[in-house]
C-alpha cells in the first residue's frame, strides 16, 4: 500500500519510538493513523500494518475488534459522535443524540448514502464541563444545542465547515 | 483554551500559565519557571526526589489517589534492565476532562515532570499514552516535544549529566479499560488492553517486563512545582495526607460548570455555590456524583460541610477518584443516571474476568427493564447482590468501577428505585429480561 508522505514520516517515526524488537507496539496507532488516511481497516492494511510492524495478521486482527475507534467499514467523510454518558445526560445529550438521529435519518453507527455523514452514540469524551459535547471527526464541540447541531451539519453538507471551526 | 471562565476562588498552581499567551510554547515555559526544577533534581539524589514528593503528600489524581512519592520508591534500582516512565492520559473517566487542558494549555510542565520521573530512576524512555479521540492534543504534545529536543531539554547527555532521556507520544483507539494502568501497557505493547494479575504491580514488571513509573497526567504535572518550592509548601496548600490543588471538573445542574483549580479540602458546597454560581434555574441539589462515574453517588445532605479530598470522601464510602463531581438537582431521574452508568461499563468490559462481562450486562438488562417500567420487587436487592457479587473478584478495578456506584445509588436513593415500582404496578406487559 502507498501513504502520504507525512504518514509514511509518521510511521517512520513510530517504529523508531519503541525498544528493539518491540515494533508491536506500533500496531494500534499505525491502524488508526492509516485508519483516518484511507478510510477504515481493510485486509490490505491490516496484511501491510502487520509487514511493518513484523507481527503476524493474525496479532493485528485481533486488536480491531477491541479499540472502538477502528473499523472495518468505512465511515462517513464527517463522522458526527453524540456522547450520552452521564455529565451530558444530564444537560441534554440523550435528547441531542435521539434529534441527530431524526434529523440524519440515522441509527447509530449507520452512514447517509451519500457517504458524507455518519452518526455514533459515543461514551464520555473528555468534554463533561461543556456539556452537551460532540466530536466531528477530531473536532470537538462543547454546549451543542439542537439548534447549533443543526448548523454544524448544514455546514457539512455546504462545504463550508471548518472554515470557521468552534 | 480554557473553555470556561476562572474563578477568583481558584489556587492556580498546575494551571498557573494557562491564561498565558502561546501558553504551550516553550519560550512561555521558559520565561515563567520551567525546567528550573529539572535541573534542581539534577543535584538531588533519587532518595531525595521522593523524601520530597512524599512530604508533599502528593496522591495520584488518576483515580485511585495512591501516594506518588511511595509508588516511585517501588521501583527497584540496579536490576540490569531498563526502566520506563510513562504518562497515563488515556482520560475516559465520565465527569473527567482536566488531563486535556493541561496538556493543550501547559505541555511541557508535563514534560518537565516526567523528566524528573525519569532521572530519579535513572529511565531513558518515556510514552505519554494519550486517547485516541484527544488527537489534537497528540499534535501539540509532539510539537513541545520536538522543541524540547531543539533546545536540548530532551535527547542526549542532558544539562551535561551523561544522562539520556527519549520522550514519546502513544495514541490509544478507544478503550476506558486502558486507563486502567496494567490494561494501559498492554495496549501501549501492541495488544488489546485487558488487565494483567497483580501482583507484581508495574513498578516492578511494567513496561516491555521492565520496572517502570507509570502515573496520571495530573500527577506529573504537579511534580515540577513540588521540586521547586519543596513538598512542604505543596503540601499545605491541601490537608493533612491530601496535599496540594487538582483539576476540580464540575459538569451537571450548576451555572458555571467547568475545570478548576482548588485546594484539596475545598468544601463542595461552596464549590457549587460560589464557585460555580449555584444550582441551575434555581433548582435544588438532589445528588453529587463526586469522584468520576465509579465514585458511588452522595445525596445532597451528605455534601454539607464536606471537604473535597481523598480521606473526607473515602469516610463517606465514596471517592474523589478523577475530580469530576457530576452535580444533579432535585428533577434528575436517578433510576435513568444509574442506568447510563451501568450501560457505560457494560459497554467498557473488557470482557477478560467473568464478574465484570456477566456482571455488567446482567445490571444491564435488569435496570433497563426497571426503568422501562417493568421492574419487579426483587429487582433491587437482586442489583444489589450481583453488584456486590462482582466486588473485588476482577482482576482490574474496571468490575469494582461497575459495582461500586450502583449499590451507592440503589441505597441511596432505593426510594427512588421503590417509587418506580409503584409506577409499574399499572403498566401492563413486562419487558422479557432476556430479550433486553
Amino acid at each position: 500500500m502507498t501513504f502520504s508522505p507525512e504518514l509514511e514520516a509518521r510511521f517512520a517515526k513510530l517504529l523508531k519510538s519503541y525498544p528493539p524488537g518491540r515494533t508491536r507496539s506500533a500496531v494500534v496507532p499505525m491502524l488508526l493513523y492509516a485508519q483516518d488516511e484511507v478510510g477504515c481497516v481493510s485486509q490490505e492494511l491490516i496484511e501491510e500494518v502487520a509487514r511493518r510492524c513484523g507481527v503476524t495478521t493474525l496479532q493485528v486482527d485481533e486488536v480491531i475488534g477491541y479499540y472502538s475507534m477502528l473499523h472495518r467499514k468505512p465511515l462517513g467523510k464527517y463522522h458526527v459522535q453524540v456522547c450520552t454518558n452521564i455529565a451530558c445526560q444530564a444537560l441534554g445529550g440523550e435528547e441531542l443524540y435521539e434529534h441527530a438521529s431524526r434529523t440524519l435519518g440515522l441509527g447509530n453507527k449507520e452512514a447517509t448514502p451519500d457517504g458524507l455523514i455518519s452518526l455514533e452514540e459515543v461514551e464520555c469524551m473528555g468534554a463533561c464541563s461543556w456539556a452537551p459535547a460532540i466530536q466531528i471527526n477530531y473536532d470537538f464541540h462543547h454546549l451543542v444545542t439542537p439548534e447549533r447541531f443543526d448548523r454544524l451539519i448544514e455546514a457539512l453538507r455546504d462545504g463550508s465547515y471548518g472554515k470557521k471551526a468552534s | 483554551m480554557r473553555y470556561n471562565e476562572p474563578s477568583p476562588l481558584e489556587v492556580r498552581v498546575i494551571s498557573q500559565r494557562f491564561d498565558l499567551p502561546n501558553s504551550a510554547s516553550i519560550d512561555t515555559y521558559l520565561a515563567n519557571e520551567g525546567y528550573v526544577a529539572i535541573k534542581k533534581a539534577l543535584d538531588m539524589t533519587p532518595e531525595a526526589i521522593i523524601e520530597e514528593l512524599k512530604r508533599s503528600s502528593l496522591r495520584g489524581r488518576g483515580g485511585a489517589g495512591f501516594p506518588t512519592g511511595m509508588k516511585w520508591s517501588f521501583v527497584p534500582r540496579n536490576t540490569g534492565k531498563p526502566t520506563y516512565v510513562i504518562c497515563n492520559s488515556d482520560e475516559s473517566e465520565p465527569g473527567t476532562c482536566k488531563d486535556r487542558l493541561l496538556m493543550e494549555n501547559d505541555p511541557h510542565q508535563l514534560i518537565e515532570g516526567m523528566m524528573i520521573a525519569a532521572w530519579t530512576i535513572k529511565s531513558n524512555k518515556g510514552y505519554i499514552f494519550i486517547r485516541g479521540e484527544y488527537r489534537y492534543l497528540i499534535e501539540i504534545v509532539d510539537r513541545a516535544i520536538a522543541e524540547a529536543y531543539e533546545r536540548g531539554y530532551l535527547g542526549k547527555n542532558l544539562f551535561g549529566s551523561g544522562w539520556d532521556f527519549d520522550l514519546y507520544t502513544h495514541t490509544g483507539a478507544g478503550a476506558y479499560e486502558c486507563g486502567e494502568e496494567s490494561a494501559l501497557l498492554e495496549s501501549l505493547e501492541g495488544r488489546r488492553g485487558v488487565p494483567r494479575l497483580k501482583p507484581p504491580f508495574p513498578a516492578v514488571v511494567g513496561a516491555f517486563q521492565s520496572p517502570t513509573i507509570l502515573n496520571n497526567c495530573e500527577t506529573f504535572a504537579s511534580v515540577p512545582v513540588i521540586i521547586r518550592n519543596g513538598g512542604i509548601w505543596f503540601a499545605e496548600l491541601g490537608t493533612p495526607r491530601n496535599g496540594g490543588t487538582r483539576l476540580v471538573c464540575v459538569s451537571g445542574h450548576v451555572n458555571k460548570p467547568g475545570v478548576y483549580e482548588l485546594p484539596m479540602g475545598f468544601p463542595v458546597m461552596r464549590l457549587i455555590n460560589e464557585v460555580c454560581g449555584g444550582m441551575r434555574n434555581g433548582k435544588k441539589l438532589k445528588a453529587v456524583i463526586p469522584g468520576g462515574s465509579s465514585a458511588p453517588v452522595l445525596r445532597a445532605e451528605e455534601c454539607e460541610n464536606l471537604p473535597y479530598d481523598y480521606d473526607s470522601l473515602a469516610k463517606l464510602k465514596t471517592m474523589a477518584g478523577s475530580g469530576g463531581l457530576v452535580v444533579l438537582d432535585e428533577d434528575t431521574d436517578i433510576v435513568a443516571v444509574a442506568l447510563r452508568t451501568i450501560k457505560f461499563y457494560a459497554h467498557e468490559s473488557c470482557g477478560w474476568c467473568i464478574p465484570c462481562r456477566e456482571g455488567t450486562t446482567w445490571l444491564k438488562k435488569i435496570l433497563t427493564r426497571f426503568h422501562e417500567g417493568g421492574g419487579q420487587k426483587s429487582d433491587i436487592d437482586l442489583i444489589g447482590d450481583l453488584a456486590d457479587n462482582m466486588l473485588g473478584r476482577t482482576f482490574c478495578a474496571l468490575g469494582d468501577a461497575a459495582a461500586m456506584p450502583t449499590t451507592g445509588f440503589i441505597t441511596k436513593f432505593r426510594d427512588e428505585f421503590e417509587a418506580y415500582l409503584k409506577k409499574s404496578q399499572t403498566t401492563a406487559p413486562v419487558p422479557e429480561l432476556v430479550n433486553i
